[in-house]
């Protein structure tokens, strides 16, 4: 068999273009890439409340409805506070109207249903505040029981919800044990607290941890042992909210008490 | 603004003492009437299988209705959950992606499943009388005969032999087919039960005897609405006969002693069925009691306090106690037993509520109630949806598609 230079060229050049279209469909990683898509992530975002601080001025409330634009006047809420008032008879007096929105600018206690209770400052025995939050769980619960993979684990430890693909079943919100996820009212999907995930990427705090004038709220990378919210939660005693569940929260509690619900 | 966008149960939910704030009665009525629904639609299913595989042939007749019937219960299993999706457009996503460590995922795979065995059956119970109905209408002048004529033969597929070897093939189709059937049926609602048994921030749906609770009340809420069919049905015909010959003619007794002998023969296995569900739902309450855990102080004042009245007098007491007490009573009659059945079906939807309902009734903080008010009076689409309204859409449409159906595969003269 002969072959001509010019049956050479052309059989040449018709080998490059096969051989490049499977090529093309490689793609070129870079190394941080490669270490998210395998898990092996660098950054674990993680909370640290010390509810020591918290005078419930319901500033975080405030902030995070406004940055996150979930709407100011429906009774949902991302984040919220609760108030808790022990009496000596060792019962406790719990609310959060509006998720505590405005501040808790009233000793009255304004359980839902129930005229406001006027509580004697000589009987209290003690009283706090508790702000709540998605617990961004090590594994949650959510995310397992979404029916379409609409919610989902990023590589650094937040839960998300894609808008676009949720049906609205509502699974997740009952599988929640904390209670944080809810239906937007607007855009009628399942709605969480996300850590601010649109600007914590970025470098920034989230709403409420700038929102917050008494450092109650700090938010840190919990892989990297040099954050000052790594730190704290190695160097002091720390509480999650309802361990029992398996769910491995990464909101961490200074001040926790029994009757915290 | 909270005008402009509304919160999903809001409008149906009323909290008392200390409720987190995003907790609302998320599942209402229409998640009551989803395993109600798919429960009916595997029982009318079962029930025709008696006849296709075991052979069973005074169920002959009731064979062809159940089965159509369970195939115009079959959408309407699906329909609860459309309605009660905020993005109902959306609900195909479960074929696209399904999510596999989800329980609610595999609905998609069980039910279309399903549905391919139901019409298949059908296909092949009927595809003679399809044949002969396109020979019969051959010419026929009218447009609704024609439009007929012209269902028929997209619906033969081509195959028109129906000589005795054929039709032959495909009764062991038929039978092959009602018995791949029936624990796909109990799979598509033991695992309704898993849905809610697996949930564990729920403290009173966590449990593993869920789907096996599920199971049982199902299997008896579908016998009993095939025997209350079975009663109507031959009632009818026993009313026909006596039009036709009169009060005292043989055949009106020959029904009636059939109907008895029959009726009194599946009420045997009703009553097993019964007596299971009801022992595996006390053994639920009594283990939860007698452990006490962190749950139960709420889960006492439910069901001993706010839903007394829904738990212990209309599902135990009405729904279970008293069709027992009828059904063992010596010497049964129909009518008895037809109060024992209606009655029945009622404690297995009471038993769906008190569990979906129930189940929201308190605060995951297991310090504050929620009440659901189901809406009667509609004042915007969600509050008819799960409302009234929409339960009873739900409740009438099976009838709608079964008229509709048996226009095409006629169930219930069939010759």
């Amino acid at each position: 068999m002969s072959c001509s230079r010019r049956t050479l060229l052309k059989n040449t050049v018709k080998g490059a273009i096969a051989g490049a279209v499977p090529l093309s469909a490689l793609k070129f990683l870079s190394p941080t890439e490669v270490k998210a898509a395998i898990g092996d992530a660098k950054v674990r975002w993680g909370f640290l409340v010390d509810t020591t601080k918290c005078v419930g001025c319901g500033f975080c409330v405030k902030a995070c409805k406004k940055e996150n634009e979930v709407p100011y006047d429906a009774p949902v809420t991302r984040t919220w506070v609760e108030r808790y008032v022990i009496t000596k008879d060792k019962k406790a007096h719990i609310d959060s109207p509006m998720g505590g929105r405005d501040g808790f600018t009233s000793r009255q206690i304004k359980d839902d249903g129930e005229p406001p209770e006027n509580i004697p400052p000589e009987e209290i025995t003690k009283a706090f505040f508790v702000p709540k939050l998605c617990n961004q769980c090590e594994n949650p619960v959510c995310v397992q029981v979404c029916p379409v993979g609409a919610t989902y684990q990023t590589p650094d430890g937040v839960v998300l919800v894609d808008r676009t693909w949720c049906i609205g079943c509502g699974y997740c919100i009952m599988a929640c044990p904390y209670g944080v996820r809810f239906f937007h009212p607007k855009y009628h999907t399942a709605e969480k607290c996300t850590f601010c995930y649109h600007r914590i990427t970025k470098g920034l705090k989230t709403a409420c941890v700038d929102a917050c004038p008494f450092g109650a709220r700090r938010i840190g990378n919990l892989k990297d042992p040099n954050d000052p919210v790594t730190k704290a939660i190695l160097s002091e005693r720390v509480a999650v909210l309802k361990d029992e569940y398996g769910t491995k929260p990464q909101v961490f509690y200074i001040g926790l008490d029994y009757d915290v619900r | 603004m909270t005008e402009l966008y509304a919160v999903h149960g809001l409008a149906w939910t009323t909290k008392e003492l200390f409720v987190y704030p995003n907790e609302f009665i998320y599942w209402s009525i229409q998640i009551v009437l989803y395993p109600y629904m798919t429960g009916l639609v595997a029982g009318a299913f079962v029930l025709s299988s008696l006849y296709h595989v075991f052979g069973q042939k005074d169920l002959r007749d009731l064979a062809r209705f159940s089965l159509v019937f369970s195939l115009a219960l079959l959408p309407v299993a699906l329909l609860p959950l459309l309605l009660h999706l905020q993005h109902p457009f959306r609900g195909m996503n479960v074929l696209f992606t399904p999510h596999f460590t989800s329980a609610i995922s595999a609905f998609g795979i069980v039910f279309s499943t399903y549905g391919i065995i139901v019409l298949s059956e059908i296909w092949f119970v009927y595809r003679k009388f399809f044949v002969e109905q396109t020979i019969a209408l051959k010419g026929a002048k009218g447009f609704g005969d024609s439009f007929k004529r012209g269902i028929y033969h997209i619906l033969l597929l081509g195959a028109y032999n129906i000589s005795d070897e054929a039709v032959a093939k495909d009764k062991k189709a038929v039978k092959l087919l009602a018995a791949i059937g029936i624990p796909v049926a109990c799979f598509l609602h033991g695992y309704a039960g898993f849905i809610f048994g697996s949930v564990k921030a729920n403290a009173l749906w966590m449990s593993p005897l869920m789907p096996v609770i599920f199971i049982m009340s199902a299997v008896v809420s579908g016998i009993a609405l095939c025997m209350i069919t079975y009663i109507v049905i031959m009632e009818w015909k026993r009313f026909k006969a006596i039009l036709a010959k009169g009060m005292g003619d043989e055949s009106v007794t020959v029904i009636k002693g059939l109907e008895v002998d029959r009726m009194t023969k599946a009420a045997k296995y009703l009553l097993i069925f019964l007596v299971a569900a009801i022992s595996l739902e006390l053994l639920d309450v009594i283990f939860r009691g007698y452990t006490a855990m962190k749950s139960w102080d709420i889960l006492r004042s439910v069901m001993y306090g706010k839903d007394f009245f829904n738990i212990f007098i209309l599902q135990y007491g009405f729904g279970n106690l008293i069709p027992l007490i009828l059904l063992l009573l010596p010497r049964i009659t129909i009518r008895r037993l037809s109060v024992a059945l209606v009655l029945i079906l009622f404690g297995v939807f009471m038993m769906r509520w008190n569990v979906v309902i129930g189940g929201q009734a308190f605060s995951l903080s297991f310090d504050g109630f929620m009440h659901y008010h189901m809406p009667i009076i509609p004042h915007s689409l969600e509050t008819f949806k799960e409302g009234l309204g929409g339960a009873l859409v739900v409740a009438v449409s099976p009838f709608i598609i079964y008229w509709g159906i048996n226009k095409i595969v006629p169930s219930l003269n069939f010759k």
